[in-house]
């Protein structure tokens, strides 16, 4: 079916994949641009990768009914659980995995080069620090310091009470209405945590400035049972937490990233 | 149940994987009932192995065990794997409970159907294409993760993913020109 492709004719095209998806370091990602810049081969990868995520835009996650949840619950004698929080996830080590990279379909000068993306200890902090965060605004009366799904009304709120003024925008189109904002403190600097709502859920949005390089893609991690996406753009680093299912929170990280 | 298989930690650590549990189930079997089975089987096995969990991935962990109980339904019932994609997926209860994104029904209408589409075509995939397109692209595990859960090298899983990923945009292609 796919004899006479092209695109499996270059070494790097797993590479272009891993860097789609997120698991390439900035250095080896810096070093696969410089490649990509004059191959077509992997040019046409990035697109066709381009097309498929398109693919899943819509919302395909399947949660479980709650009759079924019930159900099965009451067989294994369950209650449904309250979130709680359990000590800190220690994150597995790379190391772990690496001997079996061997197996690669690709060249050894390509293996060789694989750096896959683990978060560094500051991020492992960082998700920490934001989870916990937002737990403790779930309690009764912290959610938000100012209550307004109007966006005029919330960002000038921020005014005076923060060193930078955080870009505030309203998702209710897209299923993700801001319902609030307030002031937290994350390594220990005052931010803006923006709140949506996405049915039952609550999303809270910790943006503070970055003083970043380019421009970081989501990156989805997990802790507790609580979802966690965090990217940058226009100088700003965002951290998106949530017990909302991670598809729809890179849905929501999706819609942030485009230009409003 | 009698009370000592109750572990108030089971409910803490486990459950709050339950819908993605459900999730992969439901993709793996691509049939409402026959993925209730496999997840009702595979959370009395979680319950059942709980006391030996010490792992620091419980999604992961518990999807793994899905994954098994899936695998063991389909062979035991040879034939589940080609039932075809229709059947069990142009089920419009479930477009129906998704919420509506777009306040233009007709909009709203033509998205729905491609996302059925969409669920077709995934689910016409080969399920070690599907299941390593399912985690990463609507579970979003990381490589490491899609490798611990299948079993599978990730040099295997990176392969996967992009022959899944060729396959399904190869498919859509097609079917948008026969549309």
């Amino acid at each position: 079916m796919m004899a006479g492709d092209m695109n499996d004719r270059c070494d790097m095209v797993l590479l272009v994949q891993a860097e789609f998806d997120g698991e390439l370091d900035a250095a080896r990602a810096a070093d696969l641009a410089v490649h990509r810049a004059h191959c077509p081969v992997c040019q046409a990868a990035e697109a066709e990768l381009t097309r498929a995520r398109e693919l899943f835009q819509g919302d395909l996650y399947q949660p479980a009914p709650d009759d079924l949840r019930e159900r099965i619950l009451a067989q294994l004698d369950l209650a449904t659980p309250a979130p709680t929080l359990a000590r800190p996830r220690r994150f597995p080590h790379f190391a772990a995995w690496r001997p079996t990279m061997g197996g690669f379909g690709l060249g050894a000068a390509c293996a060789a080069a694989i750096m896959l993306l683990v978060l560094s200890p500051n991020q492992q902090n960082l998700t920490e620090q934001v989870v916990a965060s937002h737990v403790r605004a779930l309690q009764p009366g912290h959610l938000e310091d100012v209550a307004s799904t109007d966006q005029h009304t919330v960002k000038p709120w921020f005014d005076g009470r923060i060193d930078f003024a955080p870009p505030v925008r309203d998702f209710a189109a897209a299923g993700f209405p801001l319902i609030g904002g307030r002031l937290d403190y994350i390594e220990g600097r005052p931010v803006a945590a923006l709140v949506y709502q996405r049915g039952k859920h609550i999303i809270d949005v910790y943006v503070w400035p970055e003083a970043a390089t380019a421009a970081l893609r989501p990156t989805t991690d997990e802790l507790n049972g609580y979802n966690v996406v965090h990217w940058t753009q226009d100088g700003m680093t965002f951290w998106a937490v949530s017990d909302v299912e991670p598809g729809q929170l890179r849905a929501f990280a999706a819609a942030w990233r485009k230009p409003s | 149940m009698a009370a000592p298989s109750r572990n108030p930690s089971f409910e803490a650590v486990v459950l709050p994987h339950f819908d993605a549990a459900h999730n992969l189930a439901r993709w793996l079997m691509r049939d409402g009932p026959a993925a209730e089975d496999v997840l009702q089987d595979a959370m009395v096995r979680a319950l059942t192995y709980f006391p030996s969990f010490k792992g620091v991935n419980p999604r992961g962990w518990l999807l793994q065990i899905v994954r098994n109980a899936a695998y063991s339904s389909m062979k035991l019932n040879r034939g589940i794997e080609l039932v075809p994609i229709a059947t069990g997926e142009d089920d419009p209860g479930a477009i129906a409970d998704l919420p509506s994104l777009d306040d233009d029904p007709e909009i709203s209408l033509i998205k729905a159907k491609d996302r059925c589409r969409v669920r077709q075509l995934i689910g016409t995939l080969p399920v070690e294409l599907r299941e390593t397109l399912v985690l990463r692209e609507i579970e979003e595990l990381s490589y490491k993760d899609i490798a611990e859960v299948t079993r599978t090298p990730i040099g295997t899983v990176m392969s996967r993913l992009w022959r899944a990923r060729r396959l399904l945009v190869q498919a859509a292609g097609e079917y948008r020109r026969a549309s």
